[in-house]
């Protein structure tokens, strides 16, 4: 791509789905309605653990207005002696999460959905469901879950031959940590925990669905991919791939916890009993107990560095909850949080513990936040051991282009050290700093993803352009492939429309998560868009009656070239739009690809907080975020990503947590007591974008949506020593927390 | 599925007539800002809904000829925060009363739903009670007044007679050199239910507070009149010792709970801090120097 030729890609463009949010017109999940369509809800658990002895549904299903009903038994059973894995998934842990099957795992787990005409009248047959259970033991701590006499989820799940609540382990390897640690002169090692946190998008799950007697199935419904959605639908209903359409609405935000169905599988198999089209909606109260979060975690790591501050080994132990099923993102943890650094030793742990809470899901970076804060809160007080400014500590250890990470990948050309140089010379960074004030810095890094998109770029009979992909736009992905569009074919970006295909009408595309989907989709459409401008000149070609090959395409138009160059006047998209019909046809290309590539993103922020030291209130003053970006295809964007990112790590560094009461059940199950950052709570979040073009892109584009939030807990843990000379091991840092903590050395005077 | 009566009279006397007669089953409507959200969640769901929006008693905000206030208990916090007089008289219960919520929300909410509501947590509750108001409730057996602290019973309850309703808050005429203030703690800075509210009143004659009254909110399960913390400030020329009294009366006089809002510790200690934020504030609107 040549820099200058530049003249959509990097323009902060009207985004093309910016009218309808602003103006309330665009339909996300709940606005879909069909004629003769009925309302379905859930039954769910009132116990965190128990064995379902039995379900009866014949009381609610002779409540007059109720239509169908379905438990488990509608449900297609993967059954748990053998993997079925789809994506990232495991489908024996999905049937069961969509629907209790043996036990209920949860308070809030799915065991029966009606519906009925109305609302109330299936909520009404909900409580008619007589189900009797046998009341088990549970456990929602991971140290009580990891204790040798704790309630066991799954009977059949061994670790050293026994039953256990650990169902998985992961370890990367580097070298060989006993003789690195051996070699330092100074090592840092302290145990972190944090609590699970919820997502926290706006809008709550919902779907529309509707079965036609011949199984033929259409779903509209608000998710992070409708080829997600509809191979789950079908493996747990038994309908076929091709039976079914799934439609993408416009998406309130994921980040994540999209990635997984809940309710679209159960509003199937409703409307396929019914014959009736059938709609769910979850509550904000069913959206806390029964979907998300990320896990909550219990980390130890080590890290050890001769005196000039050379890291020489690290160990790093990551325990994190699944919830009540397999599938913790240990991966994350342990894969990322030491891959900022070139360190010639390394062990990461990763274990993955099931307790009777809600099934996890992806977060934003999943588990690289977890790791990043106990490795970024070491590196901190290592800086201060070593007496060494912490930017130093980490741009002595940087890693760089050649750099050999524990988790696998030789790093090409990335941008790391960029980010910790402009931190430096950030005047944030030597701004004064008042009473009772701190200042913290931490970085991180996320693999960003690439895999299968697919692309169709179509030219009108009037000459414009559509442009279509399959993934869901949760962060503006359609501005920034018109301007990529745009740019390619040398047109106005107004004359670009970008729409997103259901899974009947654009290829299979992996979903919109991993970071993937500018850098996937971007490659699919500039090679359909490069085939698109190949036929266009040999369409010039045949009405000038030369050679394509002596055609060019510049701004918009074909050319003619080498000696025919000035022999004809140039010729318009929209000229030969025209001629389409006498020149061969429509004219059009797609392209499908599992994209590889996405080389990882790397962070560094800088947080300045001030405690009220009588409350414990800790406020952000300030924050600037520092990242490798690759190429900013539409800078607004990328800086939206870059604050929301650290919007949500200051509510999961300062008060976000999931409460649980006596019972197992989780206590604040709403936005009044789970508490997201308030805009008021937050100051201005500067972005400060750094462009080190991906080499194996078209564009240069990398992931930017999931490493902001990565450096952000550990940012403000070491900013809140800086102020209180006070560190803390554990997150939320909330008031209570931070003015019991102040309170200790006071009493001990 | 049940169905729901709606009424809307002009007058007191049908308000009170068709409550009363529906023993328990009616709810008042204020601005509904608690009540539809307890009726969405399935907390109440009540036969009769008795809104009082269309009463011009309940509905207007008069300055009396001694310099009081009254305030129908229908007059929500934004207008409340129009009037020209009121919050230079009692900028404390207007900070109160206009912390509710959000803009939106402030439109609806009224202090009398806040007070009515029950919950130990209602922030122009202690406001109310520092600046000493006074309730009119009127009932089947006829009008009675009371102070607002005797009306809270415990968390959703209230100590009215069946069939009763809150009409009007009377504020007193307020001596030269008084102010009052309130603070609560949240975890975050709006959109949020106190830990702790404090609400202050005071006067002072020559540097020397005269008079003092002292509410605390969410600490205890109805919210409470400090009065050793009042005693503390009463008297002394509120120097950094006297506060410190008044903060430690505060601290002891609390009964709270640990949940998901905050710990016993916390909220006995911040109850203290909030005394001393909330009299200084208090003490500099009254003209200290
Ligand atoms: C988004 C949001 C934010 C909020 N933030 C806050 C906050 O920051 N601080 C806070 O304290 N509260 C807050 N609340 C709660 C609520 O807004 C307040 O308690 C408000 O003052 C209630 O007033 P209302 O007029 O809406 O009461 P309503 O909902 O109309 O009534 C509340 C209760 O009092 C009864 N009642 C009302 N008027 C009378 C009367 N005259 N006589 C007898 N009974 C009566 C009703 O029957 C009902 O039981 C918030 C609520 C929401 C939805």
């Amino acid at each position: 791509m040549n820099e200058h030729s530049n003249k959509w890609i990097g323009q902060r463009t009207i985004r093309p789905d910016g009218a309808d949010k602003v103006t309330g017109r665009a339909a996300f999940g709940a606005d879909t309605t069909m004629p003769g369509m009925i309302w379905g809800k859930v039954l769910r658990s009132p116990h965190a653990h128990a064995r379902i002895r039995s379900i009866d549904t014949s009381k609610a299903e002779s409540l007059p207005g109720v239509k169908a009903v379905v438990t488990a038994r509608d449900i297609v059973n993967f059954t748990t002696d053998k993997p079925f894995i789809l994506g990232i998934q495991d489908m024996r842990w999905m049937c069961r999460n969509v629907m209790a099957r043996e036990k209920v795992l949860f308070h809030g787990h799915p065991v029966a959905a009606v519906a009925a005409a109305t609302e109330e009248i299936a909520a009404e047959a909900c409580k008619m469901i007589s189900v009797e259970y046998e009341v088990l033991p549970w456990v929602i701590e991971i140290e009580d879950a990891i204790k040798p006499d704790a309630p066991i989820l799954h009977e059949f799940n061994k670790l050293d031959g026994k039953p256990s609540n650990i169902t998985g382990k992961l370890e990367h390897k580097l070298g060989d940590i006993a003789a690195g640690f051996a070699q330092a002169e100074v090592i840092v090692e302290r145990s972190f925990k944090t609590r699970p946190v919820h997502q926290g998008y706006i809008e709550p799950h919902a779907c529309l669905v509707s079965v036609a007697s011949d199984d033929k199935t259409t779903i509209w419904s608000s998710s992070q991919g409708q080829f997600m959605v509809r191979a789950m639908t079908a493996l747990l209903t038994g309908l076929t791939q091709s039976d079914i359409r799934a439609i993408p609405a416009e998406i309130g935000g994921g980040f994540g916890g999209k990635t997984i169905v809940y309710l679209e599988p159960l509003a199937t198999m409703l409307s396929k009993k019914s014959g009736r089209p059938v709609k769910m909606v979850m509550s904000r109260e069913e959206v806390m107990r029964a979907s998300g979060p990320t896990s909550g975690s219990s980390s130890t790591v080590k890290i050890g560095a001769t005196k000039d501050g050379r890291i020489v080994a690290a160990h790093g132990i990551y325990y994190l909850q699944a919830g009540a099923l397999p599938g913790s993102p240990i991966r994350g943890a342990a894969g990322c949080s030491f891959a900022p650094y070139d360190i010639p030793n390394v062990l990461s742990q990763g274990f993955d513990v099931v307790s009777n809470r809600s099934k996890v899901v992806a977060y934003r970076a999943p588990g690289a936040p977890i790791g990043a804060y106990a490795v970024e809160c070491v590196m901190d007080e290592l800086a201060v051991a070593l007496k060494m400014d912490p930017l130093e500590l980490r741009l002595k250890n940087a890693a760089k282009q050649g750099t050999k990470a524990a988790h696998g990948p030789v790093y090409p050309r990335i941008g790391f050290v960029e980010t910790l140089e402009a931190a430096r010379a950030h005047p944030h960074y030597k701004a004064p700093l008042g009473k009772h004030h701190g200042r913290g810095v931490a970085s991180g890094f996320w693999f960003n993803a690439g895999g299968e998109s697919s692309a169709q770029v179509n030219i009108t009979e009037d000459g414009n352009v559509v442009v279509m992909t399959g993934h869901p736009d949760i962060g503006g992905s359609r501005a920034a492939i018109a301007n990529i569009a745009a740019e390619l074919i040398g047109i106005d970006y107004k004359s670009v429309s970008v729409l997103i295909g259901d899974t009947a009408t654009i290829g299979y595309s992996n979903m919109t998560g991993g970071s993937r989907v500018l850098f996937a989709s971007a490659m699919v459409v500039t090679q359909s868009a490069e085939k698109v401008i190949t036929i266009l000149r040999a369409r010039a070609a045949k009405i000038w009656n030369i050679d394509p090959d002596a055609v060019t395409w510049e701004d918009g138009a074909a050319r003619p070239a080498g000696d025919n160059a000035g022999k004809f006047a140039p010729l318009t998209l929209a000229e030969i739009a025209a001629k389409a019909t006498e020149t061969g046809g429509p004219i059009g290309a797609g392209v499908q690809l599992n994209t590889t590539g996405a080389e990882g993103g790397f962070a560094t922020h800088i947080c300045d907080v001030e405690v009220d030291v009588d409350l414990g209130i800790v406020r952000v003053l300030r924050y600037t975020a520092f990242q490798d970006v690759g190429k900013a295809v539409h800078p607004s964007y990328v800086e939206g990503q870059m604050q929301g990112g650290v919007a949500q790590g200051i509510g999961w560094a300062l008060n976000e947590e999931y409460i649980y009461n006596r019972n197992g059940q989780v206590d604040n199950a709403g936005f009044l007591d789970y508490r997201m950052p308030v805009c008021s709570d937050l100051p201005m979040l500067d972005a400060v974008m750094i462009e080190i073009p991906n080499p194996k892109h078209p564009q240069g584009v990398r992931g930017v949506g999931e490493v902001p939030l990565v450096p952000v807990m550990a940012a403000i843990a070491n900013a809140i020593h800086d102020a209180l000379g006070i560190r803390f091991y554990s997150l939320p840092m909330s008031p209570p927390k931070v003015l019991e903590a102040l309170d200790l050395p006071r009493a001990a005077e | 599925m049940t169905d729901i009566r709606y009424l809307a009279p002009r007058t007191l006397d049908e308000a009170v007539g068709a409550f009363a007669a529906a023993a328990g089953a009616a709810r008042i409507l204020a601005g509904g800002t608690d009540l539809l959200v307890q009726m969405k969640a399935g907390t109440v769901s009540p036969g009769l809904i008795v809104d009082i929006k269309k009463i011009a008693e309940m509905t207007t905000i008069e300055e009396t000829a001694d310099g009081g206030f009254c305030i129908g208990a229908a007059v929500s916090g934004a207008v409340l925060g129009e009037h020209p007089r009121f919050g230079k008289v009692w900028p404390g219960v207007l900070e109160a009363v206009n912390l509710i919520g959000s803009t939106q929300v402030q439109g609806r909410a009224t202090a009398g739903g806040n007070l009515c509501n029950g919950s130990p947590a209602g922030d122009s509750v202690p406001a109310m009670i520092a600046a000493g108001a006074i309730v009119t409730v009127q009932g089947p057996k006829g009008r009675r007044q009371m102070s607002v602290e005797a009306v809270p019973a415990g968390p959703g309850r209230t100590n009215f007679a069946p069939g009763e309703i809150l009409v009007a808050f009377t504020l007193p005429p307020r001596p030269k050199g008084s102010g009052d203030a309130y603070l609560r703690m949240i975890p975050r800075t709006e959109m949020d239910i106190a830990v702790v509210g404090c609400g202050v009143s005071l006067t002072l004659e020559k540097g020397i507070c005269t008079a003092a009254r002292v509410a605390l909110g969410a600490v205890a399960p109805t919210v409470l009149l400090v009065e050793a913390a009042a005693k503390a400030l009463v008297g002394t020329k509120l120097d950094a010792a006297d506060l410190d009294t008044a903060a430690a009366a505060c601290s002891a006089s609390c009964r709270p709970i640990d949940d998901k809002r905050g710990t016993i510790a916390y909220r006995t200690k911040v109850a203290g801090v909030l005394l001393k934020r909330t009299a200084a504030i208090a003490a500099d609107r009254a003209g200290k120097v």
